[in-house]
């Protein structure tokens, strides 16, 4: 993509002459995120996250491959090999420590993007290919999270694998026979344990594939901004070289620090202690909860606590799990409205905030005790999950009247555009 | 049309949600919300300072070499500390000599180089501390780890340890059946308040403390907590002082990298 006012790469020294003719790659990444990218000005700072995100796959992948050299991938060593990193393996536990908080920040990062997505209507036309393939990347990346939450073989670890994977035998039929298909056994073992780890030592570069359609994707119609006005002339961008180059470039100082924080002070803050006892079979945990990321779905799962009509409860939970996400892919369709930007829509604004506290809700309710009050509570903020997605959202894109818009970007930064001003006259 | 079919899937959902929380709500309102004995009485984790917390927090070397002597003299009967090996106490600031002599006085299972059957002997520096065999029923965790593996790390070793009393009437009174069993212990810092470890420190002067501290029940509990967040964490000094440079470098290039930020946007802004 590029608007015609973009700069084009133009090599001076000959070695790039020469390289620009056989493999221009300095092109492409000229034209990626460089001075050939042409970017509204007027992006606020939820534009931040995309990039940290990316930062954030690169920590997963080259600390995850460092650790993958020390670690074990079996029941009987796999949790003293995980000590061995921590106690015997220079700077192990920087290692261990930074990749365990590392997939937090990623989700953290993720959920904000995700989120950003949400309130700018950046899923809505003619981006929805990139919203697609960014719930694509977010399904691996709970695959991923979560398989590699099994691989120290804590009893989080164990029990959180029996949990997840036990979903599976709630399909009707052929439920149980997958469930012992994908374990390896009939429960997780060896087998398991060995399959995670080699699936989760791949998808992470699965999701680097999906991660460059993404910004493929996204490079076609460029970035859409808060206004969710389009881009209609020169000045309403700047090159992504230099200007946001500086501006992520300080945000990664401020994400580093937080991460930072968590890495060296807290290390062990959003984990679970039982994680630090080894992987006992024939000892449940207390209260068998997942990681902080997935406690708003954990929470949906389990409130499904009776039989509805001929659907089992449990089949019930698992269902509605599955589609509480599954539903973001259908968004760009289900939302008409032409206006994307939540700044313009009232009530869909409302409904957004609304949104928001509820997730929060659901995701306290998912890491508290399976017992009252909190399953009420959480039963309630499922069903506003819900109504939201499948119901509120089509019909306030319907019957909203939308706050008049901006006639460019430019005039939303600058109060006035000469070419506003040019078109009114005529 | 996929509106339609959204808006049912919705209302699907929802009324499932809707029936489970109806007889949920009808249950609680049968029942109350849950009260167990629990939730009543179990109590959290009392607070302790120890020299380790903290952004600056580093060892105090005399504290782990008592809190080792509570360890060996004590604990170290029916728990294991099996992830730590006798060359990581040079950290608690034991000399090679020293450490010599400790592993040497543990005897562990090695393997004759010569014949390749398994014989004890005695321990090397290189050794990691030996199982400990339980002769009661049961199964006393190892201690490596536990400073991690308990919500309230230090602070719940040192409530457990000080925390045993008689169960109160009070609790006896309000759920009759949740009398400690026999072989039992009552403990309200643990998780269902009845332990099977007897109460372990019960005497001033039980261990005697070679630096000359007054070995009072709650200075031990004490020591032997913060020797227990070395087990765990013996990396934690170095943890804190690599944080500490690493985050006063990140504020420094963040600053930098904020100011040529305002640079560079400085005549974009300008409106």
């Amino acid at each position: 993509m590029s608007f015609p006012w973009a700069k084009e790469y133009k090599p001076s020294h000959p070695f790039m002459v020469w390289m620009d003719e056989k493999l221009p790659l300095p092109r492409l990444v000229y034209g990626a995120v460089g001075g050939g990218y042409e970017v509204p000005r007027n992006l606020n700072y939820m534009w931040n996250f995309g990039f940290l995100a990316g930062l954030c796959l690169v920590i997963q992948i080259v600390t995850g491959i460092v650790l993958a050299m020390h670690y074990g991938a079996n029941t009987q060593v796999a949790f003293d090999s995980t000590e061995h990193i921590m106690r015997d393996v220079n700077w192990g536990w920087m290692l261990r420590y930074g990749h365990a908080n590392g997939a937090s920040a990623f989700f953290v990062v993720v959920y904000a993007h995700i989120f950003r997505g949400f309130y700018y209507g950046s899923y809505k036309a003619p981006r929805e290919m990139i919203w697609l393939l960014g719930v694509v990347i977010f399904l691996l990346m709970m695959a991923t999270a979560f398989m590699g939450y099994v691989l120290p073989w804590g009893q989080m670890s164990f029990w959180g694998a029996q949990v997840i994977t036990g979903l599976f035998s709630a399909i009707p039929i052929v439920g149980d026979g997958l469930h012992t298909w994908l374990l390896g056994g009939f429960a997780p073992d060896n087998a398991a344990l060995n399959r995670f780890f080699s699936l989760h030592f791949l998808l992470p570069f699965v999701i680097l594939g999906v991660v460059i359609l993404h910004v493929w994707a996204l490079h076609i119609p460029g970035s859409s901004n808060p206004t969710g006005v389009e881009v209609k002339s020169e000045s309403d961008t700047v090159p992504f070289f230099p200007y946001f180059v500086a501006k992520d470039g300080w945000t990664i100082g401020l994400f580093m620090i937080a991460y930072s924080a968590f890495l060296f002070f807290m290390p062990n803050a959003l984990g679970h202690p039982d994680n630090y006892i080894p992987a006992n079979p024939m000892q449940t945990p207390a209260h068998i909860v997942p990681e902080w990321y997935f406690w708003p779905f954990y929470a949906i799962l389990r409130s499904f606590t009776q039989d509805f009509l001929i659907v089992p409860a449990k089949l019930m939970g698992v269902l509605a799990m599955f589609a509480s996400i599954l539903v973001w892919f259908f968004l760009p369709w289900l939302d008409k409205s032409p206006v994307r930007s939540a700044k313009f829509r009232p009530l869909y604004r409302r409904f957004f905030w609304v949104l928001l506290v509820d997730v929060l809700v659901l995701g306290y309710c998912g890491g508290s005790p399976a017992e009252e009050p909190y399953v009420i509570i959480a039963q309630i903020a499922s069903i506003y999950y819900f109504l939201h997605f499948f119901v509120i959202v089509p019909i306030v894109s319907s019957i909203e009247r939308p706050d008049p818009l901006p006639f460019s970007i430019t005039e939303a930064v600058l109060g006035s555009d000469e070419a506003a001003a040019l078109e009114a006259k005529a | 049309m996929i509106r339609i079919f959204s808006i049912l899937a919705g209302l699907f959902f929802s009324a499932a949600l809707a029936w489970s929380l109806l007889l949920g709500v009808i249950n609680v309102s049968k029942d109350g919300l849950p009260h167990t004995v629990e939730k009543a009485f179990h109590e959290h984790p009392k607070e302790l300072h120890l020299a380790s917390d903290g952004f600056f927090g580093k060892f105090d070397k005399q504290q782990l070499q008592r809190g080792f002597q509570v360890y060996s003299k004590v604990c170290a009967s029916c728990h294991a500390i099996k992830h730590v090996a006798f060359r990581d106490l040079e950290a608690l600031g034991y000399n090679e000599a020293e450490v010599k002599a400790i592993a040497a006085a543990q005897t562990v299972a090695g393997k004759d180089p010569l014949t390749g059957a398994i014989k004890d002997r005695p321990g090397l520096a290189s050794d990691h501390f030996p199982p400990v065999v339980y002769a009661g029923t049961g199964n006393p965790p190892d201690l490596s780890l536990i400073t991690k593996a308990r919500h309230g790390g230090a602070a719940y070793v040192y409530s457990l340890l000080t925390g045993y009393e008689e169960q109160p009437a009070k609790l006896l009174k309000q759920f009759p059946d949740a009398k400690t069993p026999d072989g039992l212990h009552y403990n309200p810092y643990f998780a269902n308040l009845n332990i099977a470890m007897p109460a372990p420190l019960t005497s001033e002067g039980q261990v005697t403390y070679s630096d000359g501290t007054k070995a009072t029940v709650d200075q031990m509990a004490k020591d032997v907590s913060a020797f227990l967040v070395w087990t765990a964490e013996p990396k934690l000094e170095k943890r804190h002082q690599t944080g500490l440079w690493w985050i006063g470098f990140l504020l420094f290039a963040t600053v930098l990298a904020y100011m040529s930020y305002r640079n560079i946007w400085a005549e974009k802004k300008g409106h």
